[in-house]
């Protein structure tokens, strides 16, 4: 639990409210009228200051509230501007730097709430600004100094997976100086590398690059390797968490860490059941990879088929590699034996960035065959010939050939949603881990300090596997390069004097931030986990749990100056 | 070592590097040609696929 050095101490102060009233160039000042608006904010109760200015948030907008909490003394400050969500982190912190207690700010919108949404009514706008400002006023008068809280962080972290992405991480993450606990479930790392011949599209051998990169990620002095070996349980919270790892002969070993990075990829699907798959006659391209690594002979005539098991109603997403996949492989036979006669059947080929482009075009050229087939009317694998039917022709042709080569998507493994439950992590609806968010934090999870790299999250090739490794040390790299872990003081509280615990807020919490304490029977919030987002005050039947900053008292003051 | 960071360009890849490697306590020169960053995405309207406003 992290402790709050708390700043309610403070002597009570005399009450010098500061209001800034901000024309965001033309945006606001344009709609309503500013000037007449800061007047007003001059002579509300306990405002000893008020500014209008041409952009608050302009560097020279900032000075003017910084000088004037230092001449005219501010103990508290009221923006009225745009949205808190773009803008509040910015003025909270510059009150912070000027010496003021930065929990003692209130910002007020006054340019989507008026002059946006009242364009054509100056009057009525200027007339909801004061309204606005005024309650942002009555509210900065009751609000209270709170603490950033500070918590301890354990500066090691945990890799789950040891195939290429989580290889790259834990390389990187140790090059940075961080201890590292790497967790691989089978004896070997490497993961789906282990099986392949050769890395498309360059095309070097799997197995060399490889050893080179286990040899990098696990030798270092600061990597900890469990192989044969599973994370049973995860308990804790950013900056601490509980790991209890189990292998199949030794005793379970506790490992605690500060951040999780997930990189436990995918597995390439089965196709039982489909095109007469055997395993023989016909394969698929993991299996041919083995054929190649071993060194076995191709026969004379190859149909590779592709989107086996993939892009149909039940598994609807393309699996971004497979192409790919099937050209490396055709060009490789090809190029050992040009006799070898090859035929891909595709639906679209997914040949994305330059040097996929390069390869489909050096397929062509080299006398590979590409033919499209109609998913509605599939081909059919019968005794030495693929039977397919050509859109493009109207006609249904005959490949006599030695061996079918079925491409299939990469598939997530069977433990993802055990793991998911384990961590609280969600998975989209393939079972993928799903990232916080797919542009903004497309490495991160929404729960703090836990990350996704690789094909854990969705198809990935070899570099882009890799560079996602990278990332991810990064991002583990912006919690754990600092001495504690820093929160917001605004969370959550439960009065123990009055929770009934009812469970009301656990339910509620989206955060799994409350926790029942049984010998007490009432609730618990954990002030590390909470994001403030309030559910929890708002259920309390007995009004025991509140957020700081918005207190019942907080939020009638504001309401009861309208 | 001198342990500051420049970073050329201000487009989404510039900006988010320069966010992290603050984060990790470096000091980052960010430098961009244009007057103001955010680059292509700051020209986008909506952003494919989750069709969030790009600003
Ligand atoms: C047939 C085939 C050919 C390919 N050819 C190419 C190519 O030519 N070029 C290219 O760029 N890419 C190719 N790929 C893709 C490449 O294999 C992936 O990009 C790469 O394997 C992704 O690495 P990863 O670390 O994300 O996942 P994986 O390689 O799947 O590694 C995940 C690791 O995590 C371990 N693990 C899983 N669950 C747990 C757990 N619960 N606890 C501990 N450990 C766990 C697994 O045992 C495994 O070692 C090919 C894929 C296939 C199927
Ligand atoms: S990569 Fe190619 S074979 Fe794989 S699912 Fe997509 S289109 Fe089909
Ligand atoms: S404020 Fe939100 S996150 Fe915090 S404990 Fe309450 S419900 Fe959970
Ligand atoms: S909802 Fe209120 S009374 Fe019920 S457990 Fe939570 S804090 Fe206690």
């Amino acid at each position: 639990m992290s402790e709050k050095i708390d700043g309610n101490e403070q002597k009570s102060e005399e009450t010098r409210i500061g209001v800034f009233i901000c024309d965001c160039g033309s945006n606001i000042a344009g709609h309503l009228d500013c000037k007449a608006v800061t007047e007003y904010a001059a002579n509300l109760p306990g405002v000893v200051y008020a500014k209008e200015n041409l952009y608050t948030c302009s560097e020279s907008g900032i000075g003017e509230i910084q000088d004037a909490i230092k001449t005219h003394k501010l103990s508290r400050v009221v923006v009225a501007s745009c949205s808190p969500r773009t803008h509040q982190p910015l003025f909270q912190s510059s009150c912070g730097h000027a010496g003021m207690n930065p929990y003692l700010f209130e910002m007020v919108n006054i340019r989507d709430q008026c002059s946006w949404v009242h364009m054509e009514e100056r009057d009525m706008a200027t007339l909801k600004a004061k309204d606005l400002v005024r309650m942002g006023v009555a509210k900065a008068r009751s609000l209270e100094p709170q603490q950033d809280m500070e918590s301890p962080l354990t500066h090691r972290v945990l890799v789950i997976g040891g195939g290429v992405a989580g290889l790259s991480a834990t390389e990187a993450l140790a090059d940075m100086g961080l201890d590292v606990v790497i967790v691989e479930k089978e004896q070997a790392f490497g993961g789906i590398l282990k099986g392949l011949h050769r890395i498309g599209p360059e095309g070097k051998k799997a197995a060399e690059c490889l050893s080179e990169l286990i040899q990098k990620a696990t030798t270092k002095s600061n990597v900890t390797v469990y192989h044969g070996s599973e994370v049973e349980a995860v308990g804790g919270y950013i900056g601490n968490y509980d790991i209890t790892i189990r292998s199949a002969e030794e005793e379970a070993v506790q490992e605690k860490v500060g951040c999780i990075v997930v990189a436990t990829g995918a597995v390439p699907f089965q196709p039982d059941g489909l095109f007469c798959y055997d395993g023989e006659g016909v394969i698929t391209q993991m299996e041919l990879e083995a054929q190649l690594l071993s060194g076995q002979t191709i026969p004379k005539r190859v149909v590779m088929i592709q989107c086996v098991g993939a892009r149909f109603p039940e598994r609807e997403y393309c699996s971004r590699i497979c192409c790919m996949i099937a050209v490396k492989n055709a060009l490789f036979i090809k190029r050992q034996d040009p006799d070898v006669e090859i035929e891909i059947l595709y639906r679209d080929m997914q040949m994305y960035g330059t040097e996929k482009e390069r390869m489909l075009n050096d397929a062509r050229g080299s006398g590979i065959r590409f033919d499209v087939y109609d998913p509605d009317q599939p081909p059919e694998v019968v005794d030495g010939l693929v039977r397919f039917y050509q859109p493009l022709m109207g006609q249904t042709r005959e490949l006599p050939c030695d061996l079918v080569v079925l491409s299939t998507p990469l598939v997530a493994r069977e433990d993802t949603v055990r793991l998911s439950q384990l961590m609280r992590i969600p998975v989209d609806k393939n079972q993928f881990f799903l990232e916080a968010h797919a542009k903004l934090r497309p490495l991160d999870f929404a729960t703090d300090g836990i990350f996704v790299c690789g094909s854990a999250r969705y198809p990935a090739t070899v570099v882009e596997a890799q560079s996602q490794g990278l990332g991810v040390a990064s991002r583990v790299a912006t919690i754990l390069f600092k001495d504690k872990l820093i929160t917001s003081a605004l969370v959550a509280e439960i009065d123990p004097e009055t929770c009934v615990g009812c469970l009301g807020c656990l339910d509620m919490c989206p955060y799994g931030a409350i926790d029942y304490i049984p010998e007490k029977a009432i609730c618990r919030v954990n002030t590390i986990l909470c994001k403030g987002c309030g559910c929890c005050a708002a259920t309390c039947p007995s009004e025991s749990a509140s957020l700081r900053g918005f207190k019942p008292q907080q939020l009638l003051a504001q309401i009861r100056a309208v | 070592m001198n342990k500051d960071i420049l970073v050329i360009g201000g487009g989404i890849a510039g900006i988010q590097s320069s966010l992290d490697l603050a984060e990790m306590g470096y000091k980052v020169y960010m430098v961009e040609r244009l007057p103001s960053i955010g680059g292509k995405m700051a020209q986008l309207d909506k952003t494919f696929p989750t069709n969030d406003c790009a600003i």
